[in-house]
């Protein structure tokens, strides 16, 4: 059986290793944080950390995931720089149907943790692949700043 | 009176009244006829006539006699807990047009509370949620708002009263002795106060009063007042509860087969490979939308069960199916034929003859899948004599009325919970509830096979852009004819494109539908706010075997690129400023336009120098009664349209939350430009093309314009927001891209090439 580290917590998995890790999370472990977007890697509302980076777990076998450290939604607020995205996420008023915020907050953390005061073009880099179709994206960008403003005082 | 355009000046009045609480001038016999049509389910019974007690003041009497009084009690809408909390109870679907705020706002402002103690829940399907005008619980049409704005007003206003009388019948005092501020009743002059918390029990239980007073808005102070989102700290940590998230003890996931040409039926299922693949449970014949007949994989996730789905070996009877570019054909016949059904004729038709200068144009629009973020599901618990079903739908009491009649039981029997939707923009409102019944079908399937547990079918991206029910590919040819000063004297309008309304209830509605004329084909176009001396549209609705539906802003979404790109385009012929052209062609009447044209004119910094390389588009649609003018500024970068900000003005009436109206409109664009750029669903023999994001793209993060949104301030009732800023967007481009390349773009979506 494998072994996974969600969130700090190694727990058993029992599925097909070629499972895609977002359903190991959602339907095996119950985490329904993550989103199913597109199944393809093309949208990126599955977006989780493997490592410290944002992957899209729709498209990432689960025994890939396996030995590495899994970080999803559920634990943003625990982590210092997500709490201070999420909170920036709410000042901003950025969601609106949600379906997609999760995948952009995970992205926004990653961008975060590798560069503090990211540029537009980082930030262009670092979002393009979360769509979002209500059209959220400039208080994404917005609270993207507000987030790097706060984590820099 | 144009007798032309009475369905649509119907609806007109129709909205206005029921937005500042007046009487419904419509026809209750006609309501009661579309409930036949809907089995049962859309009206179920209710007449017309929100009048009454807590529907503002008594509607007039209605044609077969006078209408049974409505009254909305407010214990269906509000919770007190002894802790105070108050939870505002939301018939509408929260799909990201922030309802789940603004509906309590509209309570809160008359109930006199706390908001810090406001949170917000979804609806039970019932009734007394309905919608005042189709008298059935649904999400649509931009008119929440407009249409629960004096009614959740008055809701708000009762509670507070039955609180007060509450208070003073524990006092032994008359309720004129009592007065509310934040959560508290007080005595007025005395020492005594008792909280909301306290009396709540006790006041819901009262009787509810027959005549309230609202409150003067200019003493408002939560309505107007910008308005952070409720539903923001459970759409930030994952917690928010969508229909994809559903999950119950011993549930089941089936993904389905479904037929590669709409309406198909499955002859021969060889399934050995798909019950090879660890997980999966069954396969299952079962009906479909439009009579069609699939085949579903029942398994313990949606991992096997998609496996399972792929695996599957299917022969099938197909219907024919067009192929886009004979269907092209098929529609330029049309066009060079007139309209077989007249929507409007003003004045003289044979005027363009004498015009001294014509323009003619054929316009062409694609087939738009809606393809929100979360894909299509429903979850069914389908028991003996009970049914529930789990999803984020647009249509709770027509769901509940059909799915009921798929599971063989009454609606009473059936349960609807209303989740979080990850978008909808008119596809999950399915006046067949397709993808509940679908749901509720498969559930009857395992029922039979022996499988008694809950089911919830999950469509994949693929099955959800293949899914049919698209925005309509339409063609329109115009010919106008100017005076020698450019000033259009004739315009010939003809519309070829599928009914969306025809086959639904909704074809029973002569708002919406009328001597064969469906309403939103003509809409944006009909009622144009220009004067058009000599004007007459004509339409002609083919039958082509691919469902359509309302897509955001629904008609509008051709109309408005027509109209604006064609008037822009005069413009130019007359060598006149396209807001000045815009501002002197306007009726007089339209003073909205003219203020939303103004207002984006000067926020736009019109006329003033640009970098090198761009140039400004304007364009300005009224549509579910709210007008939006739009300045897009637009460039050509090797090939590719950039478009760099756009500037919008709108007139929505009072603006209920200004938050949520920049939100909103800012969103139209969005949605109105993925369109513009990339959107078209295409098909080969039957088959659509395209089926996930790399096919099917919509706007990415690095191409959002910078998007502004300034609001004509209004006193008057709030009108529609959640469509009318998608119109502008596709014209606006358009505009500024004629200035740039010298090229008028008469198909959607753009193609520099092609133009």
């Amino acid at each position: 059986m494998l072994q996974l580290k969600v969130n700090g917590k190694t727990v058993p998995v029992d599925a097909d290793p070629n499972t895609p890790l977002l359903w190991v999370l959602r339907d095996h472990l119950g985490m329904t944080g993550t989103k199913f977007g597109c199944g393809v890697a093309a949208c990126g509302a599955c977006t989780v950390h493997l490592n410290g980076n944002a992957v899209r777990s729709c498209s990432l076998p689960v025994s890939a995931a396996a030995g590495g450290e899994v970080m999803t939604i559920e634990a943003a607020a625990g982590d210092r720089v997500g709490h201070v995205v999420q909170q920036a996420w709410i000042r901003n008023d950025v969601v609106q149907c949600g379906y997609c915020q999760s995948g952009q907050i995970m992205a926004a953390i990653g961008l975060l943790k590798t560069k503090r005061h990211p540029t537009d073009a980082d930030i262009d880099a670092a979002m393009s692949g979360n769509l979002c179709r209500c059209g959220t994206y400039g208080r994404i960008r917005a609270a993207i700043k507000d987030a790097a403003r706060s984590l820099a005082a | 009176m144009d007798p032309g355009i009475e369905v649509h000046t119907d609806r007109d009045a129709l909205l206005t009244a029921l937005a500042s609480g007046r009487a419904v001038p419509v026809s209750r016999r006609q309501f009661l006829k579309a409930t036949g049509m809907a089995g049962g389910g859309l009206m179920l019974g209710i007449g017309l006539g929100q009048g009454g007690p807590l529907g503002g003041r008594p509607a007039a009497a209605q044609e077969g006699g006078a209408p049974p009084t409505k009254v909305y009690p407010p214990a269906a809408f509000i919770r007190i807990g002894e802790d105070e909390r108050v939870t505002i109870i939301v018939g509408k679907l929260e799909f990201g047009q922030g309802i789940l705020t603004s509906m309590p706002m509209l309570i809160v402002e008359e109930l006199d509370c706390d908001w810090d103690k406001v949170r917000a829940e979804h609806a039970p399907a019932d009734l007394v949620y309905e919608n005042p005008v189709f008298h059935a619980q649904f999400t649509g049409g931009s008119m929440s708002i407009m249409t629960s704005y004096t009614q959740m007003r008055t809701i708000g206003a009762a509670a507070r009263q039955m609180l007060m009388s509450a208070a003073a019948q524990r006092w032994g005092v008359t309720p004129d002795k009592v007065a509310t501020r934040r959560g508290v009743v007080f005595e007025k002059g005395g020492k005594r106060s008792l909280t909301y918390g306290q009396l709540a029990h006790d006041a819901m239980g009262l009787p509810v009063p027959a005549d309230v007073a609202l409150k003067d808005p200019k003493t408002f102070t939560r309505i107007g007042k910008p308005t952070r989102r409720l539903d923001s700290p459970e759409k930030i940590n994952g917690k928010a509860q969508f229909g994809m998230d559903v999950r119950l003890p011993d549930m089941r996931v089936a993904v389905l087969a479904r037929p590669p040409v709409f309406g198909g039926k499955i002859t021969k299922v060889d399934d050995a490979k798909a019950r090879a693949v660890p997980g999966v449970e069954a396969v299952l014949q079962v009906p479909l939308d439009r009579g069609g007949i699939g085949v579903a994989v029942i398994a313990k996730g949606y991992w096997p069960a998609h496996q399972g789905r792929d695996a599957l070996d299917l022969q099938w009877d197909l219907p024919a199916g067009p192929t886009t570019a004979s269907q092209l054909e098929q529609y330029r016949a049309m066009l060079s034929q007139p309209g077989p059904l007249v929507a409007r004729t003003v004045g003289d038709p044979n005027a363009l003859a004498g015009a001294a200068k014509r323009i003619e144009a054929d316009y062409e629009f694609p087939y738009l899948a809606h393809a929100p973020m979360e894909p299509l599901n429903a979850t069914a618990d389908l028991k003996a004599d009970s049914l529930t079903v789990w999803s984020g739908t647009q249509m709770q009491t027509l769901d509940q009325a059909l799915a009921a009649k798929a599971a063989g039981l009454k609606p009473d029997q059936v349960k609807i919970v209303t989740m979080f939707a990850g978008g909808g923009f008119g596809r999950r409102a399915n006046p067949n509830s397709d993808f509940v019944v679908e749901a509720v079908n498969v559930a009857k399937a395992m029922r039979q096979a022996g499988i008694e547990a809950p089911v919830k079918v999950i469509w994949s991206r693929e099955d959800d852009i293949r899914g049919g029910y698209y925005r309509p590919m339409n063609m329109h040819r115009v010919r106008v004819g100017l005076d020698q000063s450019g000033v259009p004297v004739a315009w010939s309008h003809l519309v070829v494109g599928q009914s969306i309304l025809k086959g639904t209830p909704f074809e029973a509605v002569p708002l919406l539908f009328k001597d064969g004329i469906d309403s939103t084909s003509v809409e944006g176009v009909v009622d144009t706010p220009y004067r058009l001396p000599n004007f007459r549209v004509e339409v002609n609705y083919p039958d082509i075997n691919v469902p359509v539906l309302w897509w955001r802003s629904v008609g509008h979404t051709h109309t408005a690129y027509v109209m604006e790109t064609l008037v822009d385009e005069l413009a130019a012929a007359a060598g006149k400023d396209p807001i000045e052209y815009r501002l002197a062609l306007l009726d007089p009447a339209q003073t909205r336009h003219r203020a939303a044209l103004e207002l984006v004119r000067s926020k736009s910094r019109w006329g003033s120098p640009l970098p090198a390389g761009r140039a400004r588009g304007v364009a300005v649609h009224k549509s579910f009664e709210s007008v939006v003018a739009q300045v897009a500024e637009v460039s050509v970068d090797q090939g590719r349209i950039r478009v760099h900000k756009v500037t919008c003005a709108i007139d929505c009436g009072r603006a209920v939350n200004p938050l949520t109206v920049d939100a909103q409109v800012v969103s139209g664009v969005a949605f109105g430009l993925s369109a513009a750029l990339y959107g078209r669903i295409t098909l080969k023999d039957g088959r659509v093309e395209q089926s996930n994001f790399p096919d099917y793209p919509v706007l990415r993060f690095d191409e959002m314009p910078q998007t502004s949104v300034h609001i004509v301030p209004s006193s008057a009732a709030p009108t529609g927001l959640g469509e009318p800023g998608t119109p502008p967007i596709a014209p606006a481009v358009a505009n500024a891209l004629a200035r740039l390349t010298g090229k008028r773009f008469r198909r959607l979506p753009f193609d520099l090439s092609a133009a």
